[in-house]
C-alpha cells in the first residue's frame, strides 16, 4: 500500500512547494495593501510563457535572468500603474482593477499565442529523470521543497532582520502610522511586489517544467490554489501561507490518485472519477476554514471598528 | 445627485418605463420579423439575443454587489446551475439516447412535451417557461444552502469562498457518477432553443427567436427594479452603505442578505436557462470563473448600483466584443488593412485595454449610482423650471 501512494505523496509535496512560492506573493501584498491580487496567477503564467520565448532566443544560462528580471519589472508596473491610482478608493475598487490586470494579461496572451500551447523549454539538469526510494521522478520534483524552503527561510530572515523587512512589517500593522513615522509607503509597497513576483518567477520555472506546456489560462487555477493556501494559514503569514500551500499541494495529489488508491485498498473495485474533485476540493477546505477559523490556522484576529 | 421623487413623479416614471419596455418589444419582435439570417443587419439580433442574457446577469449581480454591497463572484456557478437544469428538463425524449451517448439517462422526460401533449402548442410554450423558472428555483435553492455558511463573511472573503463554490458546482457537474443526470463532462444539447421559437396563427408564421429571450430578462429586470424599490430594496442600500448602522436601525442582517444572495441567484439561473438557449448547448467547462469576471466588468462599465448602467454596459459590452471590435479579429479595422497586427485575439487585447481605462479613470462608470429614470427626472424639472422663469 505505501508503493502506492508514495508516488502521490511526493509529487504533492512538490506540488505544494510550488505553491508556496506563489502564495506568499498573495499573502504579502494582502498583509500590506488588503487586496486580493487576482492577477498574481496571471503574472506567474506570462513568466511561463516569456521563458518558453526566451530560450528559444537565447541559451536558457541567460534565458532564466532575463525571464526573472522581466517578471519582476512586470509586477513592479502592475503596481504602479493599476493598484497606486486607486490607492484611497474604495477596496472594492481595488480588486475590480486587479480582475481588469488578470483579464488583459490572459487576453494578451491568448493574442500573442494565437491561443495554442506553448511547450516549455526542457531546463537541463532540474528535468533530468532521477530514482528516489525505489521509484522515477524528475529530479525538479525533489528540488522543489528544499529550493522553497531555503527561500522562505532567507525570506522570512529578510522580514525579521533588515530595515526593509521592518518597514513592511510597519506598514502592515498600520498604514497611516507609519506613514506619520516617515516610512515611504509607496517603496515599501514596490519591494513587496518585486518580492512576490520574484518568487512567483521561480516559481513558474519550477511548475512548468513537470507540465506539457503553457496556455493564456494557466495562470489561473494554480492561482487560486495559491491564494487558498495563503486564507488557510492566515492572509498576512508567510509560515502559515506555505504551509497551507503544502496542505493543499499534498491533498490534491492524493485526490488525483484516489482511485487506485481505493482499488488498491479494497475499498471499491473501479474507478470513480474521483480526480474530478481535485481541484475543488481546495474550495472545500477554504470554505471549511473560513466557516470555522476565519482567521486561518496562524492569522491574527480583527475586529470591525463603527 | 439622487433625486426626491415626488408621488406624481413616480407614478408618471413608472408609466413611461413600462410604455418605453412595451415599445422596444415592439420593436424587437419587428425586427424578428424583418432581418433574415442572410442579411449583414442579423448581427444586431445576436447581440440583442446574447445582450439580454448578459443584462439579465449583470442586474442580478449588480442587485448583489451593487445594491447590497455583497461582493460575491460566484454567478457562473449559478447560471451553470440554471443553464443545466434548463437543457435537463426540456430534451426531447427522442433525442435522450443520442445526447447521453455513454449514460443511461435518468431524466425521462420533458416538460414543452408533457405540457405539448396536455395542451398542445401552447403547452409547448409553457413548458420552455416551466423549465426557465425551475431553472431559477435551482439556482436559488442552492444559494441558500451556499449562503448559509457563506453569507457570514466579509467583503473579500466572501468573494472567494464564493468563487471557490461555483468551481465545487463545475466539478459535481462534471462528475461521471452524475453522468445519468449531466452528461458527465459531455456537453448537452438538442434542448428547446431560440432558433426554433416560432408563433403560428393561421397562416402567418412569426420568428419569435430574439423576441423570447428579450422578452424574459425584461420581464425579470422589472422584478429586479420593484425589489429594489421596496423597502427591501431600501434595507440592501443600508446594508451596503453601513452594516453597523443598518443593523442597529433594526435591519435583520442575516435575513436581508440571504434575500439578495437567493433572488440574485434566482435571476443568475434564468439567464443561465437563456444562455443555454441561446446558444443551444450546455457545458460545465464554459461557466469558468472568467465568466463571472466578465459580468462584473459589465457592471462596472455601466456603474455600480445602477441598474440600467448594468444593462446599458453589457449590451454595449456584447456589441463591441461580438459585432463592432470584429475587424480588430479578421485585418480590416475602420478602412485600415493590417493583417498581422488585427489577428485572432487582437480585439480582446484592444477592449481589456478600454476596461481597464474605465476602472482606473472612470470609476463611476457610465452611469455612476444613477438611474436613467434620474437623468430624465432632471431634465424634465430643470425644464419646469425654464418655463416657470419666462412666465
Amino acid at each position: 500500500m505505501d508503493k502506492t501512494i508514495l508516488p502521490y505523496l511526493i509529487s504533492g509535496v512538490s506540488v505544494g512547494g510550488q505553491y508556496a512560492l506563489i502564495a506568499i506573493g498573495y499573502t504579502m501584498v494582502y498583509g500590506i495593501l488588503r487586496l486580493i491580487n487576482f492577477a498574481h496567477g496571471d503574472v506567474f503564467m506570462v513568466a511561463g510563457l516569456m521563458m518558453v520565448y526566451a530560450a528559444a532566443a537565447m541559451p536558457l544560462s541567460l534565458a532564466i535572468p532575463l525571464v526573472i528580471i522581466l517578471t519582476v519589472l512586470l509586477g513592479f508596473t502592475i503596481e504602479r500603474v493599476a493598484y497606486r491610482p486607486l490607492r484611497t478608493a474604495p477596496r472594492m475598487s481595488v480588486m475590480i482593477s486587479a480582475i481588469g490586470v488578470s483579464y488583459l494579461l490572459q487576453n494578451l496572451a491568448l493574442y500573442i499565442t494565437g491561443g495554442l500551447n506553448k511547450n516549455y523549454p526542457q531546463i537541463p539538469w532540474i528535468s533530468d529523470r532521477v530514482t528516489v526510494l525505489g521509484m522515477e521522478t524528475s529530479r525538479v520534483t525533489i528540488i522543489t521543497p528544499f529550493l522553497t524552503v531555503f527561500l522562505v527561510v532567507l525570506l522570512v530572515l529578510l522580514i525579521n532582520h533588515t530595515k526593509i523587512g521592518m518597514a513592511m512589517r510597519a506598514v502592515s500593522l498600520n498604514f497611516e502610522t507609519s506613514q506619520l513615522m516617515g516610512i515611504r509607503i509607496n517603496s515599501v509597497i514596490s519591494a513587496t511586489f518585486i518580492i512576490g513576483t520574484f518568487l512567483a518567477a521561480v516559481g513558474s520555472m519550477l511548475f512548468f517544467t513537470n507540465y506539457p506546456g503553457v496556455v493564456p489560462t494557466s495562470g489561473a487555477m494554480p492561482g487560486l490554489k495559491a491564494f487558498v493556501a495563503a486564507v488557510f494559514g492566515g492572509i498576512g503569514s508567510i509560515p502559515g501561507a506555505v504551509i497551507g500551500a503544502f496542505i493543499i499541494g499534498i491533498a490534491e495529489s492524493l485526490i488525483k490518485g484516489l482511485d487506485t488508491i481505493l482499488i488498491v485498498n479494497g475499498t471499491i473495485t473501479e474507478q470513480i472519477g474521483l480526480a474530478t474533485f481535485s481541484d475543488a476540493f481546495t474550495f472545500v477546505l477554504l470554505i471549511i476554514i473560513l466557516v470555522f477559523k476565519p482567521t486561518g490556522l496562524f492569522g491574527e484576529k480583527t475586529t470591525d471598528k463603527v | 445627485m439622487k433625486a426626491v421623487r415626488t408621488p406624481e413623479e413616480n407614478r408618471r416614471i413608472s408609466w413611461f418605463c413600462f410604455f418605453a419596455t412595451l415599445a422596444f418589444l415592439g420593436l424587437v419582435l419587428l425586427l424578428d420579423q424583418l432581418i433574415k439570417p442572410t442579411s449583414p443587419m442579423y448581427m444586431l439580433l445576436t447581440v440583442l439575443q446574447k445582450g439580454s442574457v448578459y443584462a439579465l446577469a449583470a442586474v442580478s449581480m449588480n442587485l448583489l454587489n451593487g445594491c447590497t454591497g455583497l461582493f460575491s463572484l460566484g454567478h457562473a456557478g449559478f447560471m451553470l446551475i440554471g443553464a443545466y437544469t434548463y437543457a435537463i428538463f426540456t430534451i426531447p425524449s427522442a433525442s435522450r439516447d443520442t445526447v447521453y451517448q455513454y449514460y443511461d439517462a435518468a431524466v425521462r422526460f420533458s416538460f414543452p412535451e408533457v405540457f405539448g401533449n396536455a395542451m398542445g402548442p401552447a403547452g409547448t410554450a409553457l413548458g420552455v417557461l416551466v423549465a426557465v423558472i425551475l431553472a431559477g428555483l435551482m439556482a436559488a435553492a442552492f444559494a441558500y444552502l451556499i449562503g448559509l455558511p457563506v453569507l457570514r463573511l466579509k467583503s473579500d472573503y466572501l468573494a472567494i469562498a464564493t468563487l471557490g463554490f461555483a468551481e465545487i458546482l463545475r466539478a459535481v457537474c462534471q462528475w461521471q457518477k452524475l453522468g445519468p443526470i449531466t452528461n458527465g463532462s459531455n456537453l448537452l444539447k438538442s434542448f428547446a432553443r431560440v432558433s426554433k421559437f416560432k408563433l403560428v396563427l393561421g397562416s402567418t408564421k412569426l420568428t419569435l427567436s430574439t423576441f423570447v429571450p428579450v422578452l424574459i430578462a425584461a420581464v425579470s429586470i422589472m422584478i429586479i427594479v420593484k425589489l429594489i424599490n421596496s423597502t427591501y430594496g431600501r434595507a440592501f442600500k443600508a446594508i451596503r452603505d453601513d452594516e453597523v448602522a443598518a443593523e442597529a436601525m433594526g435591519i435583520n442582517l442575516a435575513r436581508h442578505k440571504m434575500i439578495s444572495f437567493t433572488v440574485s441567484s434566482f435571476f443568475a439561473g434564468v439567464a443561465g436557462a437563456m444562455m443555454a438557449m441561446v446558444l443551444s448547448i450546455a457545458q460545465a467547462s464554459n461557466f469558468k470563473s472568467a465568466m463571472t469576471y466578465e459580468i462584473l466588468l459589465m457592471v462596472v462599465l455601466g456603474g455600480i448600483g445602477s441598474t440600467s448602467g448594468s444593462v446599458i454596459g453589457s449590451f454595449l459590452f456584447v456589441a463591441a466584443s461580438e459585432w463592432w471590435l470584429r475587424g480588430l479579429d479578421s485585418g480590416t479595422f475602420l478602412g485600415i488593412n493590417a493583417p498581422n497586427i488585427f489577428r485572432n485575439g487582437f480585439r480582446l487585447v484592444v477592449f481589456s485595454v478600454i476596461i481597464m481605462i474605465v476602472v482606473l479613470f472612470f470609476r463611476q462608470g457610465i452611469m455612476g449610482e444613477r438611474e436613467l429614470t434620474d437623468v430624465w427626472l432632471n431634465r424634465r424639472r430643470a425644464r419646469q423650471k425654464k418655463k416657470e422663469a419666462g412666465k
